[in-house]
């Protein structure tokens, strides 16, 4: 029963985010377009005019361009396929009765309130440093030679440390669907003697599919930006070097703000296809 | 529904559990206790786990020699800025979106959630240029803004969703008294709203303190706050574990304090209200 006059009022109320918002999406997003078209080296000249598609062609024919994408894909899949599998049996395992579940809730959360560029750190020299890292005592104590991780096996090492900050994520959304599912249903499968992997793969999966989904979702979006982790372990050498990160070197550390802008414009239309579909989920959500 | 299990059942499963947890925080576990040794213990071999002498002069040296002081203000500054920033504008858009809907209440939602998606390295540049030409360069003042900026969805969507449970008849019992809309809000709505905002405000402010591209990218000297620290140990300092995990330690453990309590807030807010 809202009156004209609470209308206007909410519609008041509401403004402030909008515009600022809006604001922070059109004037960045514009001023991207309008570099992407131009020659724009501020350290070499500056603007030099406009210059057509060819920053989009420069940045899709660089040599560089094809094993970014690359990088990322492995990163985004290989995080992807590591955080929902063992979210899935972690959170199974939560879900059980047992002694002291709320500290190992506990322990198992808190690598996602590290900051990336501690866990970034820690992981680089404290469990992979060649000599004095615990993995090197590890494997000395094993006989085998010491790895030097983040040179030699510097994605698997890039993917692991990603994938420790993003599991807990994973399943406290997957153990929080898990509590969610209705334990009759269960009971009653257990009762007509369903064995376990039946129970898992034709009442649980399905229960848990939406919120698979979404974690799917959300994690891609942000490990498409995946920035610090690699900041400060690789600085983008030994083939980590992601689509974000190459953009990154081209806007600031090679000042060649055209290129850049073209392979930001890039990376927006990439977010945004996933953007799309984790749109629908909620927006589904919203009507009921 | 208590299923009933066997204790052996029940003691396998808690084994199992624990030494999964211990495994998954050992990191942060391990980061820890160095952050108690000399330097020649963190790097001892074999590596020594409890039976070191504990010690305090990590903690000082850093304290004395990085002016983590400064970090840490700024780390509270910006995430405490940024957080109480996005509520002042947040609160009025969530509570028309909640109580005075519209037909497009639901597309405005989404569309805020879109602006979430936007990576941030393509609007890098447009930023750091605007941010030089505004003096907001390695400003705390710019740094509130850009994360109350990319943090407000989210604020508002948890919010939203929080404001939803608040049962609307008795707002509609407040009105037929007479109620006005200040009123309304001051009285009836804001007390119920408490709970909600104030896990709003721990996870917002846990994400603001841990955010790592902004703050990167857009402090040197004066604003950098504690992600920018940390960065700064990548070498050679990296090298001396045991001060480098005493700077973790400081950097985390506050928000390792705060995050327990937010454990449910999490799901809410970072899968906005999709899962419950």
């Amino acid at each position: 029963m809202a009156t004209k006059a609470s209308r206007s009022a909410a519609r008041l109320m509401m403004a402030p985010a909008v515009v600022l918002l809006l604001g922070w999406m059109l004037v960045p997003l514009i001023m991207t377009l309008w570099f992407s078209f131009r020659t724009y080296l501020p350290l070499r000249g500056g603007d030099k005019g406009w210059t057509g598609f060819d920053n989009y062609v420069r940045f899709v024919t660089s040599s560089a361009f094809w094993p970014a994408v690359q990088t990322t894909l492995i990163i985004v899949l290989g995080v992807l396929v590591i955080t929902v599998c063992l979210g899935i049996l972690l959170a199974l395992l939560l879900d059980q009765p047992m002694w002291g579940q709320g500290v190992v809730r506990i322990l198992v959360i808190a690598p996602f309130f590290v900051m990336p560029t501690v866990s970034a750190l820690v992981w680089k020299n404290m469990f992979m440093d060649p000599v004095n890292g615990l993995f090197a005592h590890l494997w000395r104590f094993f006989g085998a030679d010491p790895v030097s991780w983040l040179s030699d096996a510097a994605m698997p090492s890039i993917i692991m440390i990603v994938s420790w900050q993003w599991l807990p994520f994973a399943t406290l959304i997957l153990l929080t669907a898990i509590q969610s599912l209705d334990s009759e249903q269960l009971e009653a499968a257990e009762m007509d003697g369903a064995p376990h992997l039946k129970r898992f793969f034709y009442i649980i999966l399905p229960h848990l599919s939406r919120a698979i989904t979404i974690v799917i979702l959300i994690q891609t979006i942000f490990l498409l930006a995946v920035f610090a982790e690699i900041f400060v372990t690789t600085g983008g050498a030994f083939g980590t070097r992601t689509l974000s990160y190459l953009i990154f070197q081209r806007v600031l550390e090679s000042q060649n703000v055209g290129l850049g802008s073209a392979g930001g414009v890039y990376a927006i239309i990439l977010a945004n296809i996933v953007a799309i579909f984790l749109m629908r989920i909620v927006g589904k959500n919203l009507d009921n | 529904m208590a299923r009933s299990v066997s204790s052996r059942r029940k003691l396998i499963n808690t084994g199992f559990a624990w030494a999964i947890g211990l495994l998954i925080f050992f990191p942060i576990l391990w980061t820890i206790l160095t952050s108690f040794k000399t330097e020649a213990q963190a790097i001892a071999s074999p590596p020594i786990f409890l039976g070191f002498d504990w010690t305090l002069e990590n903690y000082s040296i850093v304290m004395e020699r990085s002016n983590y002081a400064r970090f840490l203000w700024n780390s509270i500054l910006i995430a405490g800025g940024s957080t109480i920033l996005g509520l002042i504008v947040a609160v009025p858009a969530a509570w028309s979106m909640a109580f005075v809907p519209s037909r497009r209440t639901k597309d405005i939602l989404l569309w805020m959630l879109s602006t979430k998606m936007l990576p941030a390295v393509g609007v890098l540049y447009p930023i750091y240029l605007l941010f030089i030409q505004l003096g907001l360069l390695d400003s705390r003042a710019g740094l509130v803004i850009v994360m109350m900026l990319i943090n407000l969805p989210i604020i508002v969507w948890m919010l939203y969703t929080y404001f939803r449970e608040i049962p609307v008849e008795i707002l509609e019992a407040a009105r037929m008294d007479g109620a006005t809309l200040r009123e309304e809000v001051l009285y009836i709505l804001t007390p119920m709203a408490i709970p909600g905002i104030a896990s709003t405000m721990l996870l917002n402010f846990i994400l603001a303190w841990n955010e790592a591209f902004w703050t990167l990218n857009l402090t040197a000297v004066n604003a950098a706050p504690l992600t920018a620290f940390i960065a700064s140990y990548s070498s050679p300092e990296g090298l001396f574990f045991a001060k480098l995990s005493a700077a973790s330690t400081m950097a985390i453990a506050p928000i390792l304090i705060l995050g327990w309590f937010s454990q449910k807030q999490l799901v809410r807010g970072l899968t906005f209200g999709a899962v419950k």
